[in-house]
């Protein structure tokens, strides 16, 4: 590597060293200087479009926006002179004059960028009282709320749509005061090529862009008397639900997570990890058949709601590829309204099934008619980690004070595969266990498939399961899934078997996670801590692999029948269609 | 997608203009341009096919195509009536035209009557400001305007 020139300037009288290429902002943090931004999301949106970070370089003319301005040999800089922070007052000013400032009514009060700059500023009144842009709220869609009286145009949703998961649903329209964010045409996100994979939401650094409210609901069915509520809880929520109590990123609560959800009166709290391992068994069987027969491979998994949209929309030539298995909370919710129903002596109409998820998809997954069996959806509501963060809340419980407690029997057992489901590569990792002790009959040596492991973009590997090498390519975010579908298309994929998901990290990073603000995106490496949470608790798990889940062998015996068979076909698997990715286009 | 055969057409011509450019991203404006020019407005299956064939989202066309006045989203009029609200233009009152206009033809600037007689637009100066208030039907440029002059020439269009 060649080495990069080392520049020397002074910020706030304390001398600073920093490789030639270096912003302003980067070298200030560097030495522990804080600078206000608003805009700014490192290495997604670093367009220095709000000017929060502007600071005052001695012998230059106006300000310097620091998140783009780089360093330049002797430059002296001041953070917060006099004209900065007067100038920084004027501009949060200007914002808050067209904002709609009812933040006690707000989904994000408490955990708001634009909120949090304005206690730093003791903003306690507003100067300008001009016209403001007034918005019709878009919440047509299962999954997303758009409430566009609430965003500042920082962009930072357009950049991680557009630049990240390379979609594009959303852009600026218009021109001056009347610019906002929306779609062509100014359509609702239902009608146009949104995959609802809510990482917009994770980027807004207001309460512009939230989820669809389902605890509404859920309260309701938990106050009546008449319906048997079955709660599960998705691998990812244990690994990140702390957080929104002030835990430090990457704790596991799920002793926690567990003793919440009974004392909020949940008839039955039970593990999600267990339907991943139904997954696992129905993937498996499903990825031997096809690689026997040399069926449409490269299989590739189906877990990820947004993701099957996206390829519904964009590729559904190749919809074949996709597994025909149902994501693991339905395929468990499925599992519920028949087998569990029967045995504990339940209506299955009185049963109401919620999943809490870290997506929001899965909002719009459940609600999908191919979700539904005699009738009835497999699960009747998805909250995501956040909402019951909110619920845990409003029950006044002292999450961080509960002992732990565990999930209920007798679907409470799962194992380390389901619970790494919730991290890029894990799903992989997860089916190469099984499939690699199904096809050779003997139990693997080393049962951790690291190559598949990390958070590199896209990772390919060559497994070998007795004397057959298997190629597996593991992709998340839209934007690899979008390289590997490029390759597929053109015939130039030689994999065996490919993951993917949706979002950047997998489920640890779904858009139904604590929304963490933009300096800690920058300065803590969130999806690292969250994963190495989940693989740990794979590590401590008695059972490793989901064909040895003793829970499954007995519902298999006793229910279902064989992995693939007839029974499971009708109640695990589903299909795909074509999906018209501007519905409102003539 | 089943396309009627105006549609169909439509598309054809469309993709006649995309022909003429390759297929890289600094070529949205012109095309854009040939568009608007073809047909007097930017139709939503021609910003399909130039967001596939461009490889763009549609929302970001959509966001250049509302950026810029000079393209728009419906289809211009038979008469096509512009008033300037240039300094000049302005000075001399030509905002109570464009009332008289809007009034009259009980649509907002930017919009076309539904049944596609007239649209109305604001325009930059034209040049004209010696002979200003002035507007324009379908470029035929109208000085010294007043409201009953407006009139007069908005009757004689309307009962046609």
């Amino acid at each position: 590597m060649i080495d990069k020139k080392m520049i020397n300037l002074k910020i706030d009288n304390k001398e600073v060293t920093v490789p030639e290429g270096t912003t302003i902002l980067q070298a200030a943090r560097q030495a522990n200087i804080d600078i206000p931004t608003l805009c700014f999301l490192k290495e997604i949106n670093e367009i220095g479009d709000c000017r929060m970070c502007i600071t005052e370089v001695e012998g230059r003319k106006g300000f310097a926006t620091s998140c783009i301005q780089k360093v330049e040999e002797g430059m002296i800089v001041h953070t917060h002179s006099p004209a900065v922070i007067e100038a920084r007052k004027m501009i949060l000013d200007l914002i808050l004059s067209n904002h709609q400032r009812d933040c006690l009514t707000c989904t994000r009060n408490g955990n708001c960028e634009l909120q949090a700059l304005a206690i730093k500023f003791n903003v306690t009144g507003v100067r300008y009282e001009g016209t403001k842009n007034e918005h019709k709220i878009d919440d047509l869609s299962p999954s997303i709320v758009r409430d566009f009286n609430k965003c500042i145009l920082c962009r930072r949703c357009v950049s991680s749509c557009k630049k990240v998961q390379k979609i594009g649903a959303i852009d600026i329209i218009n021109r001056g005061f009347s610019s906002c964010v929306s779609t062509v045409g100014d359509n609702s996100l239902n009608d146009v090529n949104c995959t609802f994979c809510g990482q917009c939401i994770e980027a807004c650094p207001t309460g512009a862009l939230h989820e669809k409210d389902s605890t509404q609901i859920v309260w309701e069915k938990l106050k009546d008397p008449e319906t048997y509520v079955i709660v599960q809880t998705a691998p990812a929520v244990r690994v990140a639900l702390g957080e929104e109590f002030g835990m430090p990123i990457g704790t596991n609560v799920t002793g926690k997570m567990v003793a919440s959800l009974k004392r909020l009166g949940f008839d039955k709290v039970f593990d999600t990890n267990t339907g991943a391992d139904f997954t696992i068994m129905e993937e498996g069987t499903e990825f031997i058949k096809r690689l026997q027969e040399n069926d449409n491979l490269p299989m590739i998994t189906s877990c990820s709601p947004g993701w099957v949209k996206y390829i519904e929309m964009n590729y559904p030539e190749n919809l074949p590829h996709l597994s025909s298995c149902k994501s693991p909370h339905e395929m468990f919710g499925a599992i519920l309204k028949t087998y569990y129903a029967t045995k504990e002596n339940i209506d299955p109409h009185k049963l109401f099934v919620v999943s809490v998820m870290p997506c929001i998809a899965k909002k719009y997954e459940r609600q999908r008619n191919e979700m539904k069996n005699n009738g009835l959806y497999d699960v009747d509501s998805v909250i995501t980690t956040r909402e019951l963060a909110r619920m845990i809340k409003q029950a006044n419980i002292e999450f961080v004070e509960l002992e732990d407690e565990k999930f209920d029997n007798p679907m409470g057992e799962a194992t380390g595969a389901g619970a790494i489901f919730g991290v890029t590569g894990g799903v992989m990792e997860a089916a190469l266990r099984t499939v690699s002790e199904t096809l050779t009959g003997k139990a693997l040596e080393k049962i951790e498939f690291k190559n598949v492991r990390g958070l590199e973009g896209i990772k390919k590997a060559i497994v070998n399961i007795g004397d057959k090498q298997i190629k597996v390519a593991v992709a998340h975010g839209l934007g690899n899934a979008k390289k590997i579908m490029e390759e597929i298309k053109q015939g130039k994929a030689e994999y065996h078997f490919v993951e993917i998901m949706a979002c950047p990290g997998g489920c640890i990073m779904g858009g139904g996670q604590p929304i963490k603000s933009a300096k800690i995106q920058e300065t803590v490496d969130i999806r690292k801590k969250r994963a190495e949470a989940m693989y740990n608790i794979d590590a401590r798990s008695k059972i490793r692999k989901s064909h040895e889940n003793p829970v499954l062998q007995k519902i298999y015996k006793e229910f279902l029948g064989k992995p693939g068979g007839h029974l499971a076909h009708e109640l695990l698997h589903t299909h795909y269609e074509a999906k018209e990715k501007y519905r409102f286009v003539k | 997608m089943e396309k009627n055969c105006i549609e169909q057409k439509l598309s054809k011509e469309v993709e006649e203009i995309l022909n003429q450019y390759t297929a890289a991203k600094d070529n949205l404006v012109p095309i854009l341009n040939d568009v608007q020019v073809k047909y007097g407005y930017i139709p939503q299956i021609a910003q399909r096919q130039i967001s596939e064939y461009l490889n763009i989202p549609m929302a970001e066309i959509y966001g250049v195509i509302t950026f810029y006045s000079r393209f728009t989203l419906t289809p211009k009029g038979k008469y096509a009536i512009s008033v300037c609200l240039g300094t000049a233009c302005f000075v001399k009152g030509s905002e109570k035209l464009m009332n008289r206009l809007k009034e009259k033809l009980n649509i907002k600037e930017g919009e076309t009557t539904p049944d596609g007689k007239f649209s109305i637009d604001n325009t930059r100066c034209l040049g004209a400001c010696g002979i200003a208030p002035v507007f324009t039907v379908n470029g035929e440029v109208y000085g010294n305007a007043t409201v009953k002059k407006l009139d007069e020439v908005l009757d004689k269009l309307l009962a046609e």
